[in-house]
This record gives structure tokens, C-alpha cells and sequence, in this order.
């Protein structure tokens, strides 16, 4: 157990440097050049606010030496002389980044104002995580009951129902669903606020009420397009252990089927059903940046969004960070829960 | 895991009402993608987001079929362009008159009404508009005359109804109708019963006059627009453009972008999953390993930073779909490919020292195609909706009229707050029968491979 612990440890350590270094491959050149012109502007700005610099030099020549080296200056003391992708550089990067230092943002800024990128991502990622735990909560529950009741009368017109659901369901996008829902719960019939995000300051004590009642329809749709496919896997697990031999043998003895279904079936696909709850939660966060956007949530999904939107790299950055760190350790629960729940797995290896 | 032949399948999957649904669902899909491409010539699909392509297209237009549900008609947007020609010549007076009919019977007056034309002349002709309505008053619109010109020139020009002459002109006849004409725009007078400012309905002709004298002017282009509130089997956008053409040429694009990447992804992940399983011990781990790095990375915010520093072209998103695509499938390919390895015949094969590439090929992969074509199938709805749902945030490759794209200008455009369904209905539905084809088909071969399912 713990060989398997450690081996998962170091693969997702390994995971998470390897998305680190392509997160920064991919925005270090950009990242460069936005620094570079910031450090430009900052020592034009700085020798047209103080008159007397100008003043001192005889010559436009002279003048510009000076500025460009003063610029050099400054570039060397960022470590910017050097290309993104040297040594040092990148080291420090995601030495950095591992300490959740993100650096500023450039555009961005939190509610309250900070515009220190670690600030704004722990201020999204709750509501993320309220929207998007709720919903897998409800959609999980609903999922294993009415998984369970399909498996249980086989063919019923329940358990057709639910089939026919999750497959028609599982081929519409979320984010088209969620339009139509603005359409209908927010235009055509005005019950539901068009935006989620609360008009009200955070500060307010009706906040959280706000929030609550935003949320309402983002949660209905994410729950009306998940629940149905979860059914369906809960039913298709169930179905496979129904076949088992210990189950034939506990009907033989007489145990009522409703108590073989929801004691001994259900328990026996509880690892399965635990892994993908695991993995649906940290999928969910990834898919919020889509959802997020369609109903404007203010969480990490549409911060993302707007990060890419306006090229706002150390937020990117941050972000793509603590999601990757979210999915990580959502799949490392999963394999533990696994591995604790089906212990043939840890054998294995 | 048993071996089922080929033969078997097909017999199965006919049996299956879902398979034969997914079939002829994708059937229709994929005849309509070969209309398209015959049918609709290509620069219109070019053409997409040029507005000069769509100017005598009507913004936001409903679908026309919905004049069908309404008790209300709706009008209609006219393009008339093939006019009744008439020249007389008298003397040195030469006239050309160029008449469009229509048939006007709709509940609600028209947007507006443009008379578009590019004439050949000299000097400078004089071009009269009138219109004669049902109930035969004929109606002064419009009489100026041409910039002058002393040697023969083309000139084009459009005609507004919301043009001040034409106002000033219908007020010189107010006579005609009881009520006051002064809130009202040209084309409310123009097609208004005299009595009460209701639409009249009935035959319309607009008469397009040009009189010139000593020299022959010609109208090389006309054609009359009557702007209405409905048009094409689909309606418009706010750029005007057919939605009609867009959700066309969405389905092949979306059945390009699905079947490439499951297909590539599925193959890949075969080849690797395979492979790995077949070779085992230290090839194994290491393959296995990196699998495991690529299964953790998160997709979508991935594939969002691919596309904006990279390349938002839709086939460099198909690749970045392929990269992503291939992992689980590796995996399962791997676990039965460890069981099969097991088999006398696969022993029997080793021993007799065949190359590792060809007991790959010929006596494991076989082995394997149905649940590959399952999972083609169950690839390919998961590949449409990622693309269209990075479309939709706009990332999209905006040259390709993507149902993703059409999504992402509807939201753009504030559809879902102006009430336009239209817009927003059609694409999402397309999206969603293209999956349900696939997924009904997967689900089919899925029950036919893991018969456990069957039950």
C-alpha cells in the first residue's frame, strides 16, 4: 500500500512540473514582451513626470542613451536580459509558483479590489466550488438511486426512461442548455436573474442569499444535463454485479431482491461509483470555464476566460495551476478510494 | 473477452433498433454534407463573414416557416430581380421601365422597401419610381434625375424608402388617405389601406422609370429588396447572413472534426495501449507512466492556451483534439491486449518466431476492432462538443461557419435576450443529433462487445 501511495505521489509531482513547464512554455515568450514594454513605459513615465532628468542633458542623443540604460538597468535586475527559457529562469518560475506566488496581475483585479493574483484566485475558487459541489453532490444522489432502481427492474419502463434520458442528455452541450434555460427562466419568463453574478457588494449580509438565488439556475442545469449518464453508469455496474455468482447464490437463499439490490449490489459498486464521483468533481472544475461563461458565475471558469480574453498571463498561469492541482488531487483520491474499496488493485502492481 | 466475428456484428447491430436509428441518422447527416458541398457554391461558405455578401439579406429575420403557426403573417423579405422590361422610344425621348410585381400578403407593414441599380448612360436621365397598389391608386414616389455625365458612364446607386423625397412626395398625395401621414415612414403609407393605417393586402407593382433623351440609357442592374421580418428556411443573423447556409455547412465541418480526431485518436491509442500491453515489464511501466501524465493533464484549459498562443486554425484544434483524445482508450487497449497476449495462439506464433510487429497486427489488433469501433463512435460526439464548446467562447477558427461559431456570435449578439430562438435553437440541436447518431451507434456495438450489458 504505501509503494502504491508513493508511486502516485511522485507521478502526479511529475504531472503537475511537466504542466507547469508547458504553461510556462507556452506564455514565456508573450510573457517577456509584456514585461519588457511595462519596464519601457514605467521609465518613460517616470523621466516625463520628473521635468528636471530632461533638463540635465545637453543633447537628444545623450538623452536617449540614458533612458536606454536605464531601461537595460532594470531589465537585468528582473532577470529579463536572460531568455524565458534559460535555467535559472524557469527554476525560479516554478519555484515560485509552487509557493502560490503568482506575481500581479496585469489587468485583473479581485473584487476587492487587490490585483495580487493569488488574491483573486482564492476569491473565485470558493464559488467554483459551491456551484460545482453542490451540483455533483445532487447529481451523484439522484444518479445512484435511480441507477439503482433501473438496475433493479430491468427493462421496466424506469429503467428505459433513464436509459433513453442519459444518452439524449450526454450529447447536448451544457453551456446550449444553459443558454436556453437564460432564454426561457430569465427572458420568456422572468423567475430567474439573466446574470449569476450577485449586483450587490460581497460586504452586503444579503450576500450569500444573492448568491444563492443566482445560483439556482446555473445548479438546475448542470444537475438536468449530469444526473442522467450517472444513472446510466450506476445502472450499468449494478447490472454487471447482478450477474455475479454471489449474488445468484443470495437469491437462492431468498434474500429479497430490494435488499440484494440496495445492500449487497450497491455496495459492491461503490468503488467504481466512488472513483467517478472523484473524477467527475475535479472534471466538473475544468468544465466550468465553459458554464461559467454562459451564465457569467463569478468563479474560476469565468475567470479563466476572461484572463484568456484579455491576456492577463500570470493569472493564467496561477489559474491553470490550482486547477491542475484541484484535477490532480481529485485523481489521486479516486485511485486511493480505489485501491481501498477493490483492494486487488493495489496487488496488482 | 470472446471473439466475434464480423458477421455476427452486422446481424446483431441490425438487430438493435438503436443501432439502425444512429445509422439512419447518420445517414441523412451525411447526405445533407454532400448536398451541401454540390449544392451551395463555395464562396458563399467563403463568404461568411463577409457583411458585403449579406447587405440585401434582412437583420434578425425569423424563419418564414413560422407564418405558418401565426395568425398574424409576418412579411416576408422580397428580393426581386428579375423585373419586367419594357423600352419605348418616342422621337428622342427613350424610355426604359422596369416593373417588379409582387403579391403582398402579410398582417404587418414591411421594414422598408430598396430599389438597387447600376445604369449605362450619358448625360443625365430621369428616373421616376411609383408603385400601383391593389386597389389601383397609384402612388408618386421618387423622380430625380441622374448625376450628369458627358460621355457614357455606369453608375449605381441604392434607394432607400426612408429616402426624404420619397416622404415629401407621398405627402404631396395625402388626399388619398383619411388619416395623418406625418409619424408614419414611406413604406407604412406605401402599402396601407387608404381608410384605416392597416396593410393592404393584394398585387403590387413598383415601376421603375427612365427617360432619356437622344441617347440610350440602360438599367444593367435592378433589383427591388422589400425588407421584411422573415426569411429562409432559417432565419438571419444580426450580420445578416442565412442562417440556413451556416447550419449546412456546420454539418460537414462537424462530421470532419468528429470522425478525424476519434478515428486518429482512437487508432493511436490502439497502437500505444497494444504495444504496451504486448511488450510488458520495463516498456510497459515507462509507456504506462507517460499515459499517465497525459491522462492528468486537464484538458479544456489546456486546449484554450493551444489555441491562443498557437494557432486557432481548425485543423491545428483537431490535432491538439487528437493529443488529448487517445489516453483512455490506450489504457483499455492495454489491459485486453494483456489478456489476449496469454492465448496459445499468440504463444504458438512467438514461439515459432514471428516478428513482434506482425503478431501485433495480424493476431492481437483484430482482436480488438469492435470495441474500436465502439469507441470511434463514443469519441466522435465528445470531439464535436469540445470544439464547438471552445467556438462558443470564442477560440474557434472564425473562418469556418462552425454551429460553435454561430453559438458564439448568437451569444455575442445578445440572443438569448432579444428573444431570438432561432439562433439559438438550430445549432445546439444540430450538435445534438450529430452526437445522439454516434452515441446511438456506440451504445449498439457497445452492447455487441461487453455482452454483459445486454441484459
Amino acid at each position: 500500500m504505501k509503494r502504491y501511495v508513493a508511486t502516485r505521489i511522485v507521478t502526479m509531482f511529475g504531472v503537475l512540473m511537466i504542466t507547469l513547464l508547458i504553461t510556462v512554455a507556452l506564455v514565456g515568450s508573450n510573457m517577456d514582451t509584456i514585461l519588457t514594454q511595462g519596464i519601457v513605459f514605467q521609465v518613460r513615465s517616470e523621466i516625463t513626470e520628473d521635468p528636471t532628468i530632461a533638463e540635465s542633458f545637453s543633447s537628444v542623443n545623450e538623452f536617449e542613451i540614458f533612458v536606454q540604460n536605464q531601461i537595460d538597468h532594470r531589465i537585468k535586475i528582473l532577470g529579463l536580459d536572460e531568455p524565458w527559457y534559460s535555467p535559472q529562469r524557469i527554476g525560479l518560475t516554478m519555484y515560485k509558483i509552487l509557493l502560490l506566488d503568482f506575481g500581479r496581475a496585469t489587468f485583473l483585479t479581485s473584487d476587492a479590489g487587490s490585483s495580487d493574483v493569488k488574491d483573486i484566485i482564492f476569491e473565485k475558487l470558493p464559488r467554483t466550488i459551491l456551484l460545482f459541489t453542490t451540483a455533483t453532490i445532487i447529481i451523484s444522489i439522484i444518479g445512484i438511486f435511480l441507477g439503482a432502481l433501473s438496475a433493479s427492474k430491468i427493462g421496466s419502463i424506469i429503467d428505459r426512461i433513464t436509459s433513453s434520458f442519459a444518452i439524449i442528455s450526454s450529447s447536448f452541450p451544457v453551456w446550449w442548455i444553459g443558454m436556453l434555460m437564460i432564454f426561457l427562466f430569465a427572458f420568456t419568463w422572468q423567475i430567474f436573474p439573466a446574470r449569476a453574478t450577485p449586483d450587490i457588494p460581497s460586504s452586503d449580509p444579503g450576500y450569500i442569499g444573492a448568491l444563492l438565488y443566482h445560483m439556482t439556475l446555473p445548479l438546475i442545469t448542470i444537475v438536468m444535463i449530469g444526473f442522467g449518464s450517472w444513472a446510466y453508469l450506476v445502472r450499468n455496474f449494478m447490472v454487471g454485479i447482478m450477474q455475479e455468482d454471489f449474488i445468484m447464490a443470495k437469491k437462492t437463499i431468498g434474500i429479497s431482491q430490494k435488499k440484494i439490490v440496495y445492500s449487497h449490489a450497491l455496495k459492491n459498486a461503490a468503488a467504481p461509483i466512488i472513483t467517478i464521483l472523484a473524477l467527475s468533481l475535479s472534471g466538473s472544475l475544468g468544465g466550468a470555464i465553459i458554464t461559467e461563461a454562459v451564465f457569467d458565475w463569478p468563479g474560476m471558469g469565468r475567470l479563466y476566460f476572461e484572463a484568456i480574453t484579455v491576456m492577463d498571463l500570470p493569472v493564467i498561469i496561477g489559474s491553470t495551476y490550482i486547477l491542475t492541482v484541484f484535477f490532480l488531487v481529485s485523481i489521486f483520491i479516486a485511485d486511493l478510494l480505489y485501491g481501498y474499496f477493490d483492494p486487488r488493485v493495489r496487488t496488482g502492481q | 473477452m470472446s471473439s466475434i466475428s464480423p458477421q455476427e456484428i452486422k446481424q446483431e447491430f441490425l438487430k438493435s433498433k438503436m443501432g439502425i436509428a444512429g445509422i439512419t441518422i447518420l445517414a441523412i447527416l451525411v447526405a445533407t454534407s454532400i448536398i451541401t458541398i454540390i449544392a451551395i457554391p463555395l464562396e458563399t461558405f467563403q463568404q461568411w463573414n463577409n457583411p458585403e455578401n449579406w447587405i440585401s439579406y434582412p437583420k434578425v429575420a425569423t424563419p418564414v416557416w413560422v407564418n405558418f403557426f401565426m395568425t398574424e403573417k409576418i412579411p416576408e423579405h422580397m428580393i426581386l430581380e428579375s423585373p419586367n422590361i419594357e423600352t419605348n422610344s418616342q422621337g428622342t425621348i427613350s424610355l426604359t421601365s422596369h416593373q417588379f410585381g409582387l403579391i403582398f400578403e402579410y398582417d404587418d407593414f414591411p421594414n422598408d422597401f430598396i430599389y438597387e441599380f447600376s445604369a449605362e448612360y450619358q448625360d443625365s436621365p430621369l428616373l421616376q419610381m411609383s408603385v400601383i397598389r391593389p386597389d389601383g391608386i397609384k402612388l408618386e414616389l421618387l423622380s430625380t434625375s441622374l448625376p450628369f455625365s458627358s460621355s457614357k458612364t455606369i453608375h449605381s446607386e441604392r434607394i432607400f424608402s426612408t429616402d426624404s423625397t420619397i416622404k415629401k412626395n407621398l405627402s404631396l398625395q395625402s388626399e388619398i388617405f383619411t388619416f395623418d401621414l406625418n409619424e408614419l415612414s414611406s413604406e407604412d403609407i406605401v402599402f396601407s389601406k387608404t381608410k384605416t393605417n392597416e396593410s393592404l393586402k393584394g398585387k403590387y407593382i413598383f415601376l421603375i422609370d427612365m427617360y432619356s433623351v437622344n441617347s440610350q440609357a440602360q438599367i444593367i442592374e435592378s433589383k427591388l429588396i422589400i425588407g421584411g421580418k422573415a426569411f429562409g428556411l432559417m432565419g438571419t443573423d444580426e450580420l445578416r447572413r442565412d442562417l440556413a447556409i451556416g447550419l449546412l455547412w456546420g454539418t460537414p465541418l462537424a462530421l470532419f472534426i468528429g470522425l478525424v480526431v476519434a478515428f486518429a485518436s482512437v487508432t493511436m491509442g490502439l497502437l500505444y495501449g497494444v504495444y504496451a500491453g504486448f511488450k510488458g515489464k520495463k516498456t510497459d511501466e515507462t509507456m504506462m507512466r507517460f499515459n499517465d501524465v497525459i491522462y492528468a493533464l486537464p484538458v479544456l484549459p489546456f486546449l484554450i492556451i493551444l489555441s491562443v498562443t498557437i494557432s486557432n486554425s481548425i485543423f491545428v484544434m483537431v490535432g491538439f483534439l487528437m493529443v488529448f483524445g487517445w489516453v483512455g482508450i490506450a489504457k483499455v487497449a492495454r489491459s485486453m491486449s494483456l489478456q489476449i497476449k496469454t492465448r496459445g495462439y499468440v504463444d504458438a506464433a512467438s514461439m515459432m518466431g514471428q516478428k513482434d510487429s506482425k503478431i501485433i497486427l495480424k493476431h492481437i489488433l483484430p482482436q480488438l476492432l469492435p470495441y474500436a469501433f465502439a469507441s470511434i463512435a463514443i469519441s466522435v460526439p465528445a470531439a464535436i462538443t469540445t470544439e464547438a464548446g471552445l467556438s462558443f467562447l470564442g477560440l474557434g477558427d472564425p473562418s469556418f461557419p462552425t454551429w460553435g461559431q454561430i453559438l458564439y456570435d448568437a451569444n455575442t449578439f445578445g440572443a438569448a435576450a432579444r428573444g431570438l430562438w432561432w439562433w439559438i435553437m438550430p445549432p445546439g440541436v444540430m450538435i445534438a443529433i450529430t452526437g445522439l447518431a454516434f452515441v446511438f451507434i456506440g451504445n449498439a456495438l457497445d452492447v455487441i462487445v461487453n455482452p454483459k450489458l445486454k441484459r
